[in-house]
Formats: structure tokens, sequence, C-alpha cells
């Protein structure tokens, strides 16, 4: 009884079925984005979704000169920088203390930052708008940066000093006994243990202030100085019957993140057969 | 200033050998490390949060003096502010939306997933894709799809399925669940990704079990699957409680709470109040509010599960 419930193969067809209907809907609307954006607008009126009848490629060089793409994607990669190198420093330093240093009160001030990180933005917006102003960081890249910084920083912390928890403290000691002074510890045996958390939470944050939109809107009014979002923002409403332009446009934004994406998703694939084949 | 034994063991034992000075100096090298962010962190949300308390009880344009009016403003958003209200009201159905919809597709392609291994993979990244693209192109995709002269619609239209080139934006009857529906799409399978990565700790005897009791698939997925992944559905149910209340992009970027104030949420009514309004004072207000309803619901989360209820 027991062999034949276990030798009789469960049918998976439904389980197919139901998927691939829902991978077509993630999946679908990108595409057409990728389809429109080769179309000419002629082309566009008649054939809204269906793959291009003629690809024209002109379309990418002038949403890019019309967008102004390379001065946003510029602007957008500077406060990607600044924001991951800030956060991944700032919060390393403090997970790093926080997770091995064992100062007093260090349980004391997680409890701070989690009570704090669930603190809505709406609730301090517009008086940060107005300190903002006030301390002339209204429209400058800096201010933006700071803001994204504290935004993210918690979130780093957490990861990283669990991150580094779950490794024992052995090899820092170790260093300490053999004469180390406290930075070399920290750039010669801490770095390359934390590297990998590090890394992800590059990566998180990166992803989170390329596609950021409404601190953006807010914070950053000068058409000059804006981020790819809320720049492409204007420019989708400026030429918002010209679709073939904008959706190049789009594609050009996440051309970067998709790239990324699909290389760290074979990286993650990979750790996971490896996982398995334990 | 040394670190008292109590608060972790391996602390006391470092002390032993290194000497009490070495555990002061890293004690100072500690804060001297934490302090950095934590003064971002201050400036940027506390203090500004705090001050928030106070802006929420003046009648202020963001320059020049505030005038101090007590709870007027509240006063005016719960008696007189018919926008808030209708905000408000769209907030309700927002949360109820996200709290249902992207639950059941998520939970469905998760155990669905769960199941299968030829394919799994390449099904996860699909599912994963929308979610990290930036919320303006999957807006700007949406509002091309969901055109009724060249969407999805016209095209279905045109290989005579009809009645689906309707101005799902335009129209003040379908604009706010049409959006609902776009800010949905790059949330849900992110969510179904959270629910496969919990549903794979379920230890895998438990099903075997089952089947061995005769459990079909539906009976296992009822009890061994759900109360397996609980703790993380309850959760999400939670965050996203309190997110329904600060979602702001979607609106913003597909209608600007139009067509005549058919899909504006409270976040969308707050930035107009300070932003083009320039009512410093009032958009506070609604930012205390939007933050006390959200706190009052994490407050009835954990009255709940004190009361003894298993969440």
């Amino acid at each position: 009884m027991i062999h034949r419930l276990f030798g009789q193969r469960e049918n998976l067809a439904p389980n197919y079925i139901i998927l691939g209907l829902l991978c077509a809907f993630a999946v679908i609307p990108i595409l057409i984005l990728g389809f429109n954006s080769l179309k000419s607008n002629l082309e566009l009126g008649e054939n809204s979704v269906g793959f291009p009848r003629q690809f024209q490629w002109s379309n990418y060089p002038d949403a890019w000169e019309q967008g102004g793409f390379a001065v946003t994607m510029t602007n957008s990669v500077i406060f990607v920088v600044g924001t991951v190198t800030g956060v991944v420093v700032l919060g390393g330093m403090a997970a790093y203390a926080l997770a091995r240093l064992n100062p007093r009160g260090s349980n004391l001030y997680m409890i701070y930052m989690l009570s704090l990180s669930t603190i809505p933005f709406w609730l301090y917006a517009v008086p940060l708008f107005i300190l903002w102003k006030n301390l002339s960081l209204l429209n400058t890249r800096f201010g933006l940066i700071v803001i994204y910084i504290a935004l993210n920083s918690p979130f780093a912390i957490f990861l990283l000093r669990s991150f580094l928890v779950k490794f024992p403290p052995d090899f820092e000691d170790a260093a300490r006994v053999d004469g180390a002074t406290e930075v070399q510890v920290l750039t010669k045996v801490v770095l390359p243990i934390m590297w990998p958390g590090l890394l992800t939470v590059a990566l998180v944050v990166a992803l989170g202030v390329w596609g950021e939109f409404q601190i953006a809107l807010i914070f950053m009014q000068e058409d000059e100085k804006m981020p790819l979002t809320t720049s492409y923002f204007n420019f989708m409403r400026r030429f918002s019957r010209d679709w073939s332009l904008t959706a190049a446009g789009a594609i050009m934004m996440i051309l970067p993140v998709l790239i990324i994406f699909m290389g760290l998703q074979r990286r993650f694939v990979e750790g996971l057969t490896q996982g398995g084949l334990k | 200033m040394t670190a008292s034994p109590s608060i972790q063991d391996t602390s006391s034992r470092r002390t032993s050998f290194l000497g009490k000075g070495v555990e002061v100096r890293r004690g100072l090298l500690a804060w001297a490390f934490i302090v950095p962010i934590t003064l971002v962190h201050l400036v940027v949300v506390v203090g500004p949060g705090i001050s928030g308390l106070y802006y929420a009880l003046t009648d202020w344009s963001g320059i020049g003096k505030a005038e101090f009016i007590g709870l007027g403003n509240f006063v005016e958003l719960f008696t007189e502010d018919l926008n808030f209200r209708a905000a408000f009201r769209h907030n309700l159905f927002w949360m109820a939306f996200f709290l249902t919809i992207p639950m059941i597709m998520a939970l469905s392609a998760a155990s669905l997933l769960a199941q299968i291994r030829r394919g799994a993979m390449v099904i996860r990244s699909m599912f994963y894709l929308p979610y990290v693209l930036p919320s303006i192109v999957s807006a700007f995709t949406w509002s091309m799809l969901l055109n009724p002269s060249l969407g999805i619609g016209a095209a279905l239209d045109k290989i005579g399925i009809k009645g689906l080139d309707h101005p799902w934006l335009g129209d003040f009857r379908t604009a706010l669940a049409s959006i609902a529906f776009a800010d949905n799409w790059h949330w849900w399978g992110f969510l179904s990704i959270l629910f496969l990565t919990a549903m794979q700790a379920i230890p895998v005897d438990l099903y075997d079990a089952a089947k061995i009791d005769g459990a079909n698939r539906w009976q296992q997925f009822r009890n061994v699957t759900l109360p397996g992944i609980r703790p993380t559905i309850l959760f999400m149910l939670l965050m996203t409680a309190i997110w329904s209340f600060l979602s702001f992009d979607y609106v913003w970027i597909l209608t600007q709470g139009g067509p005549s104030g058919a899909s504006e949420l409270v976040s969308s009514h707050l930035y107009k109040q300070a932003f083009l309004r320039f009512e410093a004072g009032y958009a506070a207000a609604i930012g205390l509010t939007v933050s006390l309803m959200a706190g009052c619901i994490v407050g009835g989360f954990t009255i709940l599960r004190r009361r003894g209820w298993e969440i």
C-alpha cells in the first residue's frame, strides 16, 4: 500500500499550466514594453502589443537625446554610488561594533533602530522638507543622498549584524593576541568575513535607490539634478502620445537592473543546487 | 566602562585575557563606530518626526512663523475635508485589495511551485522579475497596456474579444482598482517567493505522514503547508496593512488621484496639501493621522497576540 502511494507519481500537469499562466502574466508586459520600444509610432497604432514588423532602432538614440538620459543617468549613478558607499561604510561600522565590540546598551540600541525603522515616511516628510530647505540641502545631491543613507541604514545594520554574529570571533581574537591593532583587525580579518554580507546590502540598496521615486520627487526639483525616475516621469508626461519613444526610455532605465538581476540569478541557482547535492 | 558579563559570554571571556584597559578602549571604539550613522538617522528621521508632532498643531505655510491652533487641523480633517474622507475610504479598499488578491495569488503560486523541480528556478526568476523594476517603469507599462485605444483591450477587440477596450484609468469607477492591479503586478511574485522560502523549511516528513494518512493535495495544503508558514503569512499581512497607508508611487504616476479624486489616496492628498498648496501644518496633521492608524494596526496585532491568539 505504502509502496504504491510513493511509487505513484503525482500528476504535475495542472501545476505547470497554472504556473505557466502566472509566468506569462509576470513577463509578457515587459516583453510588450520591449516590442513597443522598437516600433514606429505609425506601427504602434495598429500593432499595439505584438512583435514589431519593422525595427526602428532610432527610438533609442532619440529617447536618450530628448529625455536627457546622459544627465539623469549620471545623476542616478551618483545617487546610487553615494548611498551605497555611505550605507556600507557607516552601517558596516555600526554593525561591526554592535556584533563584536559589545558596548553597553547594544541590545537597547537594536530595539531603538527596529522601532525607528517602522516610522512612516509621511510623518516626517513635511518637517524634513522644511529642515532641508532651511539648511539649503533641498535640490542638492548631498541632501538627497543623506536621506537615502538614513532610510536604508537600519536594514543594513540588521542584516550585517546578524551576518557577523554567525561567525565565531576566534580569528579576530587570534589576530589581537598576535598584536594586531583594532584597525588592522577590522581591515585584515573582519572585512573579508563581512564581504558577502556587504555585497548583498550594496545590491539591495543600489536597486532601491535606482528605482526610488517619491523622495526624489519631493527633494529634487531641479531638472538637471533629477534622477532617472522623476525625470522620466516628466518625460513620460511630455511625450504622452509618443509611446515608442517613452518605451525606449523605460527599457534603457531597466537594462542595467535586468543585466545585474540575470547575472546574480545564475549565482543564486548554483548556490541552491550545490546546497541540494549535500 | 567594562561590558557587563551578563550581555554575552564572549565579552567576559575576552576581558579575562585581554585586560580591562583593552575592553574600555574597545567600548569607546564601538560607540565611535555607532555614532555617525545614528546622527544621520537622528537628523533625517527622529528630529523631523518629533517636530512633525508640533507642526500638526499649527497653521503654517512652511515659511515664516507657525501659528499654534491646537487640534484645529484635526477638526478640519475629520469634519470638513471631504477629500480626506474619500481618500481614507479608498485606502480601506486598497488595504482590503492587498490583504486578499496578492496573498491568494502568492500562496497558490508558491504551493504549486514547491511541488515541482523541473524548471522551478526559471519560474522563480520570472515571478521575481517585476519586483526589481522601478515603480515608474511598471506604472508606465500598465498605463500603456490599459489604454483604451492602444492597449491590450484594443488588441483583443481587433481579434473579436469585445468590451475590454475600456478607459480603465480614466473612468472614475475603475481607476482605483486598475492602479491597485498594476501595483499588485509587481508585488505578488515577490510575495510568492517569500512564501516559497518559508514552505521549503517545512520538514518533508510531515508531507510523507500526511500522504500515508491518505491526505489529498488540498488537505496537505490546509493541514501541513498553511500551519507551517503561518508566521510568515501573518507577518506579511501585518506589513501589508501598514504599507497600504503609505502607498504613493503608482497612484501619483498613473492618475495623481484623478479623475476628480476617484483614486485619491491619503498619501497623494497629503502630497498635494504639502507641496502643491503649501499647507505644511495641515499636511503634517494628515501624516500624523496616517501614522497613528498604522500604529493602531500594530497595537491591535500586539493586543490580540497578548490575549493568547496564536499569531
